[in-house]
């Protein structure tokens, strides 16, 4: 398979009429029909609903009217994103009926800019995982090597890009759950600063570290979806009114000058041998085109993993205590019976997967009388403590580089069996989330035909820049056009 | 440190979770576990140090003006049980 179009030359191909909307939308719906089987990436292909929209555009380019920056451009949206009258389900049995009466903010930007939604992506269970083994729908499988993950929590759209079925796919990210399916999935993927996409219609999990983004095979694609996302939202508070750059005037190639902050002792332990070697041969390209290396240290990144396990669990056992099956949502049939005590306690245990009662374990007791100071608080000290050694890092340097995820793509089931490992894997992603700074993940290599991810971190609302050096590193490297082979059929 | 099956039960029962025998070892087990790690933040000097609810300081506020919200047929479309006439959700018993 040769490496599939780009968002950009899907759009540009429609707008110039070398293809119509509604082929390029055909094309992508038979190749993730034809992959799904053995990828299980998707929990939903809409087929219909997608059409009508690629139709939509094509008659709107007969009449000569003006094409949105997306349009025509088939796009999957991870399943915690609220798409109205389609079925959403965070990956949980507790909503697998349930149909939202409202469009997400960043679904209703992607409509308005011409954006043709396929279908929904399989993720983590409310996006609580790293490696998509915690769905109610079954994992999804790494398209490189289909016994291994694909990372999590947004593993079914990482893997749709990476497959081909998309150019274009929308994650969320909490702890490092764009950044990690993407450097597991070869892809590129984004968290943007907190706050600068709307989290209306996102099915929440963590809400002072959510954050919507998108997943891509060009840093250029990315810059394209972060154009129409970003953005000022009266239905949520924390989107920020800053205002969005020209995210993809940002990419010019040249990277002279800028300085790259090497957090030695950080990324010294524990990382393995290839995606070392993969790291350090991104900081000599880029030391060669002309970016300077400048050591830092962050003395507090090794508590950013127990800092964000108590903050992230804390703040979802608040959020996922709305699923009571009143309103919405499972509600267990031995609830007839019983008190409404009785309905909320069966419902939810039946409802939802071992890894979400975990955590809402987890969290209802680090915020319970007696354990509070201890356990939550001094998380959030830690947080501000960590915040001051970005914030301190950043007067030094540019950007901040760092490998995705200490270990390459591993199998299925190889960490099932004890949370706290799965938990580790995630050192180098959740700094990101819990001081808020945009990260990016960019293919630096590859060990056995696996791919391996190094991130770019930046300043708050720094996109720009983060954005400019990965994408002068895809031009000057290739690993971004490989594709994984072709999977059998299911 | 370690969760007794006291412990487990608390915290299901603020959680409004059932729990069976062998999930209440299991996640007693786990917990523990991980609390056990996370016990090193103690070592951390936060002396002084205020806590970061949220990284976003920005104010936001507007003017308290109605706008059209949803019909009661959709909010009511996904309920478990509802009284679709008298616009309401129904729920098994709670006084008497």
């Amino acid at each position: 398979m040769s490496a599939p179009a780009t968002a950009l030359e899907t759009r540009d191909a429609i707008a110039a009429g070398r293809v119509s909307a509604v082929d390029a939308c055909r094309d992508a719906l038979a190749r993730m029909h034809a992959v799904n089987g053995a990828l299980n990436a998707f929990n939903l292909i809409d087929d219909e609903r997608a059409l009508a929209s690629a139709e939509r555009v094509d008659r709107q380019r007969a009449a000569g009217q003006a094409l949105g920056p997306l349009a025509g451009v088939p796009v999957a949206v991870k399943d915690n994103m609220c798409v109205r009258g389609q079925r959403t389900t965070a990956s949980s049995k507790t909503l697998d009926r349930f149909f939202p009466p409202y469009d997400a903010t960043v679904v209703q930007k992607l409509e308005t800019a011409g954006a043709v939604i396929v279908g929904k992506t399989n993720c983590d269970e409310f996006a609580f995982g790293s490696s998509n083994e915690n769905s109610a729908y079954g994992p999804v499988h790494n398209p490189w090597d289909l016994d291994r993950t694909p990372g999590g929590s947004s593993g079914g759209a990482a893997a749709a890009v990476a497959a081909g079925c998309v150019p274009l796919s929308l994650g969320s990210d909490t702890g490092g759950s764009i950044r990690q399916p993407a450097s597991f999935c070869g892809v590129v993927g984004v968290k943007p600063t907190y706050g600068r996409v709307s989290r209306y219609g996102l099915i929440a999990f963590a809400s002072s570290l959510d954050q919507i983004g998108p997943f891509s095979r060009t840093v250029a694609d990315s810059a394209l979806a972060l154009s129409v996302l970003a953005g000022a939202d009266p239905a949520d508070s924390t989107a920020s009114t800053q205002p969005v750059p020209d995210y993809l005037a940002a990419l010019t190639g040249d990277v002279r000058g800028v300085r790259i902050g090497v957090p030695r002792a950080f990324v010294s332990e524990g990382v393995d041998a290839p995606i070392r070697t993969a790291y350090d041969g991104m900081l000599d390209t880029l030391r060669e085109a002309g970016a300077t290396l400048v050591n830092i240290e962050l003395p507090h990144a090794k508590f950013a993993i127990p800092a964000y396990y108590l903050v992230c669990t804390a703040e979802a056992s608040s959020n996922l205590a709305r699923y009571d099956a009143v309103k919405y949502g499972y509600r267990s049939p031995a609830a007839k019976d019983g008190s409404l005590r009785t309905m909320y306690l069966k419902s939810r245990a039946e409802g939802f997967g071992a890894e979400v009662k975990r955590r809402i374990m987890l969290g209802t007791y680090v915020l319970s009388a007696g354990y509070y100071d201890a356990f939550y608080l001094k998380a959030q000290q830690v947080r501000t403590l960590l915040r001051q050694d970005y914030e301190r890092a950043f007067q030094s340097v540019d950007v901040i580089a760092m490998p995705t995820s200490p270990i390459p793509p591993f199998r299925l089931g190889e960490k099932t069996d004890d949370p706290l490992q799965m938990y580790l894997a995630d050192i180098f992603t959740v700094s990101a989330n819990l001081t808020g700074i945009p990260g990016i993940s960019v293919t630096a290599g590859f060990d056995g035909g696996l791919p391996l991810g190094v991130q770019l971190l930046g300043r708050l609302f720094d996109e720009p820049t983060i954005l400019r050096v990965a994408d002068a590193y895809q031009r000057a490297t290739s690993w971004h056009t490989r594709v994984p082979p072709a999977p059998a059929r299911g | 440190m370690s969760l007794t099956l006291a412990d487990v039960e608390r915290i299901a029962a603020l959680a409004h979770l059932e729990l069976n025998a062998e999930e209440k070892e299991l996640f007693g087990r786990q917990l523990a576990g991980i609390l056990d790690y996370a016990q090193q933040l103690q070592a951390v000097d936060t002396t002084g140090v205020p806590a970061t609810s949220h990284v976003n300081t920005q104010r936001s506020e507007r003017a308290d003006t109605l706008k059209p919200s949803l019909a009661i047929e959709e909010a009511l479309a996904n309920a478990p049980d509802r009284a679709l006439e008298a616009g309401l959700f129904r729920v098994p018993r709670v006084i008497g």
